[in-house]
């Protein structure tokens, strides 16, 4: 997994709460065996004005001029803003795959889903909870000074605006250890292989009905 | 010191390791595989060269890409190419590492939530995932039962663990009896209206009191399948006498000796009476009516005799956006009766309610009645082979097709539209299913949520009743 450790990047602020991942990535793209490939449709039906279909050449098609992404103040934009419970909904990985692929690196809310939450962290994509009055601040700057850029230091766990304020963040120090390493969770675990040989083992005599013949 | 909750007691029992930093190893007895989440987490293995660590605890079937009609057509009945690869995919990755699926043609065929229950794949005090939010139905079980994403599919197929930090605990409670006509689905709805999208986010939930005790299994899992609705991951019920008599005699469930075992095992898996939750919600079941979802989030419900909300009257200026962005995409009016919400498609089916019990209630609505002819579909999608073969045996088929409902073939059909079955744009949908976001039904489509009484009788009115008129 590629590593994080410090980002700075423009701020584009999307000003809704309770964005689902049908939302982040509609259906019809989930149809891909690919991890790759889901930038052009991030936010598919409020980017474009027509229906998205896998594999066509978004470029020809007629953009939603009102939906943030698509104003150029915010092009090349690397750390989204966002309202509460923010990728709540369908567990696909492929949201974060989708905003990772668009070029988003960092995503502020107040609050997320669990899930999605969860599967940032394994694409090298780092989601920031701050407190929603610091969120409303940060909207309220980056709406208002345009260019606006944050940057995050996921080693001092800050977010950094452009005149110097500092805010603190919250992260579990496994996620944090996993992301400023780059590290591959499954070879970490499989160091623990003889503790799960002998969980297992025990398990077998405890619940034998779990293991063997019908399963 | 207090006693400990269910879902205490589920993860202790599954607890390999637990790290300095706050994190666990936990073990996962059963993982569910589908064609949508899986391909990468196979790749993956390919990749790193690794194997999968137990095969006997991984458990296929593809479902969201399946036609609903012409299923004797197999694999080739799929028009989409894009959709026939990813079902292709997943039959060549479980042949190749030699996981037990149940394809296509297979009768067992069905939603992966449906089928685990209905094998004895779901057995009381599993720890389940697979890769779809809905995972939390089997909490329904005494399960700890939550859904992942594509990277830790890939890790439960390497390790037989994931890595997690340990929820907190909510208890709702659902007191006194439902009234006639009130099932499970409208009893989660209630609780997704009163704590909210995000009311259960962190929280594993527990379900409890003498209204839920007082349902089946089957509207147990509609219960703890919508639990992700309200933010939570995980949904329980404690297990007692229903749950253990649903278990018996399936397929994969044990016997003799193991069965008793087990089952003494199983009479553990409740909270203790001095058990501490987080957070109590309560809720009184004979309040609860009929519900139906007016906007596009799953909170946003209402009683079949209510209104829809007048954003005027939110003081909250972040909701009162919410609600006239809702309503200007579901083309409502603000003070608007439930029942003036007239509608193009009715869908009965997907991971919440095409259980027999399901098709049984709303069998018993439309029989004897004809479909609407404003209406432009109204259409059953048994959530397996053999929930479609067993309501043939009853005589549902013929009743719903001589209504006018079409009677499909075993998938996720139009719950999120990855096949053929879709709304158009602008259409309303009375269905079955748990999300009404945005798009989800179809680009532009209005989904409403409903139990599948409800929406059978909204397909014989046209626009939504009260199922207690045509029924009492």
């Amino acid at each position: 997994m590629r590593a994080f450790t410090q980002h700075r990047g423009l701020v584009a602020p999307m000003d809704r709460s309770n964005v689902d991942t049908d939302m982040i990535i509609p259906k019809q793209f989930l149809k891909s065996i690919k991890r790759t490939g889901f930038g052009p449709n991030l936010f598919d039906e409020l980017r474009y004005l027509d229906e998205g279909k896998p594999d066509q050449d978004c470029s020809q098609r007629p953009v939603n001029p009102d939906f943030v992404l698509n104003q150029d103040r915010y092009k090349n934009a690397s750390v989204l803003l966002a309202r509460s419970n923010f990728g709540c909904g369908s567990s696909r990985e492929h949201a974060p795959w989708a905003l990772d692929d668009y070029g988003f690196r960092v995503i502020i809310a107040p609050s997320f889903a669990d899930i999605f939450y969860n599967n940032c962290f394994k694409n090298g994509l780092l989601p920031i909870v701050l407190d929603v009055k610091v969120v409303d601040q940060l909207f309220r700057e980056a709406e208002v000074e345009e260019g606006y850029q944050l940057a995050v230091d996921l080693e001092a766990k800050t977010v950094t605006t452009p005149s110097g304020e500092s805010f603190g963040f919250d992260v579990d120090d496994f996620r944090r250890h996993c992301l400023l390493n780059g590290l591959d969770d499954i070879g970490v675990t499989l160091e623990d292989a003889d503790l799960i040989k002998s969980y297992e083992d025990s398990r077998r005599k405890t619940a034998p009905w779990l293991f063997g013949a019908g399963h | 010191m207090a006693g400990k909750t269910l879902y205490d007691k589920l993860w202790n029992d599954h607890l390999v390791k637990q790290r300095d930093d706050g994190s666990a190893l936990i073990y996962i007895d059963r993982q569910l595989l589908h064609e949508v989440t899986s391909p990468q987490a196979f790749e993956g293995l390919r990749i790193a060269g690794r194997k999968p660590w137990r095969l006997d605890a991984n458990l296929a079937t593809p479902d969201h890409n399946v036609p609903t009609t012409d299923r004797a057509r197999g694999i080739d009945g799929i028009v989409d190419p894009v959709s026939r690869i990813q079902v292709e995919t997943l039959d060549r990755n479980c042949d190749e590492f030699g996981i037990l699926e149940f394809k296509i043609l297979d009768q067992r065929q069905g939603i992966v939530h449906v089928i685990g229950p209905e094998q004895g794949a779901t057995l009381p005090g599993m720890s389940i995932v697979c890769g779809d939010s809905h995972t939390s139905t089997h909490g329904a079980f005494g399960c700890l039962a939550h859904g992942i994403g594509t990277s830790e599919v890939e890790h439960v197929l390497a390790t037989q663990c994931l890595v997690q930090q340990k929820m907190k605990n909510m208890l709702v409670k659902v007191s006194g009896k439902l009234g006639a006509g009130v099932t499970g689905k409208d009893v989660v709805l209630a609780i997704i209206g009163k704590i909210g999208t995000a009311g259960g986010t962190g929280y594993a939930i527990e379900f409890g009191g003498e209204a839920i005790q007082g349902l089946s299994m089957e509207g147990r899992m509609t219960i703890c399948n919508m639990s992700i609705e309200a933010g939570a991951r995980v949904g329980m019920v404690a297990v007692d006498d229903t749950t253990i008599a649903y278990v018996r005699d399936r397929p994969f469930s044990p016997t003799g000796e193991a069965w008793d075992a087990a089952v003494d095992y199983w009479r553990t898996l409740h909270s203790d009476d001095d058990a501490a939750f987080d957070k109590v919600v309560e809720l009184n079941g004979a309040d609860i009516q009929p519900q139906v979802s007016w906007g596009t989030s799953p909170e946003m419900v209402a009683g079949i005799d209510g209104h829809v909300p007048d954003p005027a009257k939110e003081t909250d200026p972040i909701k009162r956006e919410g609600i006239v962005r809702a309503l200007k995409y579901m083309g409502l009016a603000p003070n608007q009766a439930i029942t003036d919400i007239k509608l193009d498609r009715v869908f009965i089916g997907s991971c919440t309610n095409s259980r027999i019990e399901d098709l049984r209630e709303a069998a018993a609505v439309v029989k004897g009645r004809k479909v609407s002819p404003s209406l432009k579909q109204a259409m059953v999608v048994p959530g397996s082979g053999l929930v479609k073969a067993q309501a043939e045996q009853e005589g549902l088929d013929r009743i719903f097709i001589e209504a006018g409902l079409e009677w499909r073939d075993p998938g996720c059909s139009m719950c999120l539209a990855m096949n053929a079955d879709k709304l158009g744009q602008g259409e309303h949908c009375a269905s079955t299913s748990n999300r009404n976001f945005e798009g989800r039904q179809g680009f532009g489509g209005r989904t409403h949520l409903v139990s599948p009484a409800m929406a059978a009788a909204a397909a014989v009115s046209g626009h939504f009743v009260d199922v207690r008129e045509l029924t009492h």
